[in-house]
């Protein structure tokens, strides 16, 4: 195995590799995550998705060392993240190059007010106090928080806590930023906004980013690379549109954008049939114009 | 009934999550109440159980004013999904958490013992009746919150997010279920950013922006008109955008979920 495994970290762009990765939760009678082998490039926009209780919370933490660190119980196969082991670095030093927004913002948020929350992670950093003060601002402006930077996070509604846990991962720019759910307390309009702003993160600085989501109606968009897990297993894993298209896909009841859906239902029925599959409503609608035009 | 007068709400930190809000919950009602983060949603709901107190105004559940009665008398027809369930789960099992309240409402024991498997049953949870509920996933989590409200049978449903963490198949076993409470005659009030999910349900529409009530009308009305929509910080549902973006081929725009637009294509495009 080791040989093998060696290859990988000499590969160029991969940033986060795993080959069998196996984790069981202290006490569980079942792996929580089975025999998983992805590759996710660097600069990539990567989409986890998959249903309820299948093991992205569980892959997330083993990105970030909170699993085997933390959590214990058993860990199986390999994973490197950048140029780190991951079993074989402390959650402290991974924490400095990949940055973990919960699934629960609650349980995130510890400082008195959400200023000092957000500029947690910088002062581990050991930044300039004026770089710092840029960073937070523009962290704070970007997830609209900035009205409420001296209250205190407990004393927050569910989507502004949410919000100030991203702005602290938008503050600190890691290479490797795992969303976990992040939006699901997210007026839409509010998640609109931060998938652009993490778009332009990604993009700019060539951030790679990892999303759990199943809104994909707002997310498919952004994304060049979807993994699909069921039952801690990776089920399917490539490019958005031949992934949200497959049968498999549909299947385990993804989350796939309601006008996708609309179109793969006027398929069925032999009403529609497209080159290319729509995953937004930009889309659907140039679809149908072409089909209807000149009615 | 549930009678929100003219209700005023301060945090004890001076925030004011609620100003004069007026609104009426009638008997058997399916309603949703959307808008922008911290527009006051929660505070709203966990006034119509008593969790919260007004600060001025008055709320009447069934013509008691809340303040003249406790949150334990009142959860038995009033139940309560929290947004977090962090903040509503507390027991060591899956099984004894759905069991708790109805011990406590006085159920017996071979009562307990149906509700809680007919409730483990409908939120797909059987395989976790001997798990502890912190050792499960952020989804699992919340509907096990569903679970133990619903075992109980409350009269009113409030459910703050109830989708969250919900894959496709979770949310539409929560749909058909609320569609089934609601034409049993019970009261359903959901708490929801979930626009696709509303678009599917049509329930009445309470939209909320800045601690004040800013629309109200059915799904049709609410969530086919963008103006409205921006105010509260939702979007239009997916469908609606594409039938908006063919007005001028001689669509309808105000469509709002999968089967109507099926239709609707359907009889244009055979033609075809
Ligand atoms: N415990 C608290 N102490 C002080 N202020 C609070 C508390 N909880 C909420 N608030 C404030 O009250 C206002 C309304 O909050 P509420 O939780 O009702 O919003 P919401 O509409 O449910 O938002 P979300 O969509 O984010 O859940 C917000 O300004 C919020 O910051
Ligand atoms: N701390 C934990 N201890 C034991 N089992 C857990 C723990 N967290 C999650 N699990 C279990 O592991 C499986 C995967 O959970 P999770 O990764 O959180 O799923 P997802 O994020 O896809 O909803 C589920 O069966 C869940 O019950
Ligand atoms: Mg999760
Ligand atoms: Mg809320």
């Amino acid at each position: 195995m080791e040989p093998n495994f060696a290859s990988y970290s000499v590969g160029l762009m991969a940033i986060i590799k795993t080959e069998g990765l196996t984790y069981t939760y202290p006490v569980a009678t079942k792996p929580a995550v089975e025999d998983v082998s992805i590759t996710i490039e660097k600069g990539e926009f990567a989409v986890l998705t998959g249903p309820s209780g299948c093991g992205k919370t569980t892959l997330c933490r083993c990105f970030n060392g909170l699993i085997p660190h933390f959590y214990r119980g058993d860990l199986q196969g390999h994973i490197r993240v950048i140029d780190f082991d991951v079993r074989e670095t402390p959650i402290h030093k991974l924490a400095l190059h990949v940055g973990l927004v919960f699934q629960n913002p609650e349980n995130q948020l510890f400082a008195l007010s959400v200023e000092k929350d957000v500029a947690f992670g910088l002062e581990n950093l050991g930044m300039l106090r004026e770089e710092m003060q840029k960073r937070v601002n523009y962290a704070l402006e970007t997830s609209g928080i900035s009205h409420l930077r001296l209250k205190a996070p407990h004393e927050l509604s569910g989507g502004q806590q949410q919000r100030v846990a991203i702005a602290g991962i938008i503050a600190m720019q890691p290479e490797v930023m795992v969303l976990d759910e992040p939006t699901s307390f997210l007026d839409p309009l509010g998640a609109e906004k931060i998938f652009k702003v993490i778009r332009i993160l990604n993009q700019s600085l060539n951030m790679t980013v990892i999303l759990v989501e199943h809104r994909l109606d707002l997310a498919a968009r952004y994304a060049n690379h979807v993994i699909v897990m069921d039952r801690g297993k990776v089920i399917l894993d490539g490019e958005p549109k031949e992934v949200l298209s497959s049968e498999k896909a549909r299947l385990v009841g993804v989350g796939i954008p309601k006008v996708t859906r609309l179109y793969q239902r006027l398929e069925e029925d032999g009403i529609l049939k497209a080159s290319e599959i729509p995953l937004s409503s930009e889309e659907m609608i140039a679809l149908l114009r072409g089909v209807l035009a000149g009615d | 009934m549930i009678d929100v007068k003219r209700v005023s709400f301060t945090y004890p930190n001076g925030t004011e999550a609620l100003r004069e809000v007026s609104i009426r919950v009638r008997d058997g009602e399916f309603l949703a109440v959307m808008g922008q983060n911290g527009a006051g949603k929660t505070t709203l709901v966990k006034l119509f159980n008593g969790l919260l107190k007004p600060t001025s105004g008055k709320v009447l559940v069934d013509n008691v004013n809340t303040k003249d009665t406790s949150v334990a008398k009142l959860a038995r027809s009033v139940g309560f999904v929290f947004q977090n369930p962090d903040n509503q789960l507390f027991c060591e099992t899956v099984e004894e958490e759905i069991s708790f309240a109805l011990r406590n409402f006085g159920f017996d024991e071979s009562r307990v013992k149906r509700r809680v498997t007919w409730a483990l049953n409908l939120l797909g949870l059987n395989e976790y009746r001997k798990t502890s509920p912190f050792m499960l996933s952020g989804g699992e989590r919340k509907r096990v919150a569903l679970a133990s409200v619903l075992a109980w049978d409350p009269k009113v449903v409030v459910m703050d997010e109830p989708t969250i963490g919900q894959d496709h198949r979770q949310k539409e076993k929560l749909r058909q279920f609320i569609i089934q409470l609601n034409s049993q005659g019970k009261t359903v009030v959901i708490v929801t950013h979930d626009v696709e999910f509303v678009a599917e349900c049509a329930p009445r529409i309470v939209l909320m922006s800045s601690g004040r009530i800013v629309a109200e009308g059915s799904s049709k009305e609410i969530l086919t008109d963008p103006e409205t929509l921006t105010k509260a910080s939702i979007v239009v549902p997916q469908i609606t955008q594409v039938f908006m973006g063919l007005a001028d081929l001689g669509f309808q725009f105000d469509v709002i979920d999968l089967l109507s637009a099926k239709k609707l294509l359907s009889e244009r495009l055979i033609k075809k």
